[in-house]
């Protein structure tokens, strides 16, 4: 999983069907420090996260699917999680 | 999931079975400020997209779900066409 940031989101009526009542957001990597990479990639949305969130990122297939609760589906990154905080021992 | 930019075809007679009758699109991923990131890849097409138009893919293991066929040699996979894409940054 990575820490990532919502920036954006994207709108489309043509996909393949298992995205069609996902939404799709648009997020930034970020540095375990919330540091923006400029790395950005998209995500879909399992937690009706906003933009400006601080989110947590699955980028795995198989967990994908359970968490869509797909099967099989092509997903690979999905936001499971808002962060309210990061720890970080200096 | 990546964007992407349909720039070309690749057309392919002789080619693993389970391709036959999928579209080949070469497309340059790109960042969410639309400038090129990386290297051109080729997708299978699963949503007819045409050169020109902004999509996303699917790459590893995953795109190969996106074919009827499950088992099939496939890493990258255009699932989806972008009619807006939103960004603040």
């Amino acid at each position: 999983m990575f820490i990532a940031r919502v920036i954006g989101e994207v709108v489309s009526t043509i996909e393949h069907p298992t995205l069609r009542d996902k939404k799709l957001l648009v997020v930034e990597k970020l540095t375990e420090r919330g540091d923006p990479t400029g790395d950005s990639q998209l995500a879909v949305d399992s937690v009706s996260a906003g933009e400006g969130d601080t989110v947590l990122v699955l980028d795995e297939g198989s967990s994908a699917g359970l968490v869509t609760n797909l099967d099989n589906p092509p997903i690979r990154t999905v936001i499971v999680g808002v962060i309210d905080s990061i720890d970080i021992e200096d | 999931m990546h964007l992407c930019r349909v720039i070309g075809t690749v057309w392919a007679t002789v080619k693993v079975d389970t391709l036959t009758g999928y579209r080949l699109l070469v497309v340059q991923p790109v960042s969410h400020d639309l400038t090129e990131k990386g290297y051109p890849v080729v997708a299978v097409d699963t949503v007819s997209a045409a050169p020109g138009q902004l999509v996303y893919i699917v790459k590893s293991r995953e795109a190969s779900k996106a074919l009827e066929e499950p088992f099939n040699p496939v890493d990258a996979a255009i699932v989806g066409i972008v009619d807006e894409l939103r960004t603040s940054s």
